[in-house]
């Protein structure tokens, strides 16, 4: 894996995150689209996340949590606006309240993501906007800012 | 920064006639009425982008003679630019995460 380029644009809070996979597109594709290895990436280290429902579809929903090291439970939820298997995926994701159903009142982020065959492999393009707090405002909560702190650098030793 | 801090910041910034007041800011001072001629607005409605821009401490306005000048508070642009770092580091670690996968994946028949 190597991680291109990650824009960050403060005034918009937009990031733009490129990196490129040694797999086919359809490979990558998979790990999206199974939500059992979709699973095993979207929850931050120590955040593993369940995925009770992923309808991959054009309008299709999906519901999850992510459970934290002291067993707190994070709903959350995506919503499939657009679908192009296996190029290209636009979601809105969001919180959920208690019920897990999408949080009345809390605005989803914006979300896309893009895949591009190229020599050798693949490249990923995400693309999120954030438009409310409680994203962030949970990972202060829960000290996930702290785990994924100790993540970057575990990370980054790797690659040094 | 308190909750109450970060929601004023968001709230600011998620208006885009506010999010190009403070990237004109950002690169150059500005007087209110200067930006007010780059919209198709009032100029009071511009003066009350500028007040809200203020309130979440993104820009800072002064009185210069008879015109008011606000310029780009860089510690709270900052503030923000570290929410996006956070989830940066979420999706390096995605990243990583997907790499490890796809490289199980593919020692399978």
């Amino acid at each position: 894996m190597t991680i291109m380029s990650s824009t960050k644009d403060a005034t918009d809070l937009t990031l733009v995150f490129v990196t490129e996979f040694n797999a086919t597109p359809e490979q990558v594709w998979e790990v999206w689209e199974n939500p059992r290895l979709l699973e095993q990436w979207w929850g931050p280290f120590l955040y593993p996340a369940t995925f009770v429902r992923h309808d991959f579809v054009e309008g299709g929903e999906s519901r999850y949590f992510m459970t934290g090291p002291e067993g707190q439970i994070a709903p959350g939820f995506w919503h499939i606006e657009s679908i192009d298997k296996p190029r290209y995926l636009a979601f809105v994701n969001g919180i959920a309240g208690e019920d897990g159903e999408p949080h009345p009142e809390i605005k989803p982020m914006a979300a896309s993501m893009t895949l591009e065959a190229i020599d050798g492999g693949t490249r990923m393009t995400v693309t999120s906007r954030f438009l409310s707090t409680e994203h962030m405002e949970w990972f202060l909560e829960t000290g996930m800012e702290e785990g994924m702190g100790q993540a970057l650098t575990q990370i980054d030793a790797l690659l040094a | 920064m308190s909750d109450e801090d970060v929601d004023r910041l968001f709230q600011a910034l998620s208006d885009s006639t506010r999010r190009d007041i403070l990237q004109r800011s950002i690169t150059d001072e500005q007087s209110v009425s200067a930006l007010a001629r780059h919209y198709d607005m009032s100029f009071a409605a511009i003066q009350k982008h500028v007040a809200v821009l203020e309130r979440a401490a993104l820009i800072t306005k002064e009185k210069r003679g008879r015109e008011q000048i606000v310029r780009g508070h860089e510690a709270t642009i900052r503030t923000a630019q570290g929410v996006l770092e956070l989830f940066e580091a979420l999706w390096r670690q995605r990243a990583s995460q997907i790499a490890r996968i796809l490289a199980t994946e593919k020692g399978k028949p």
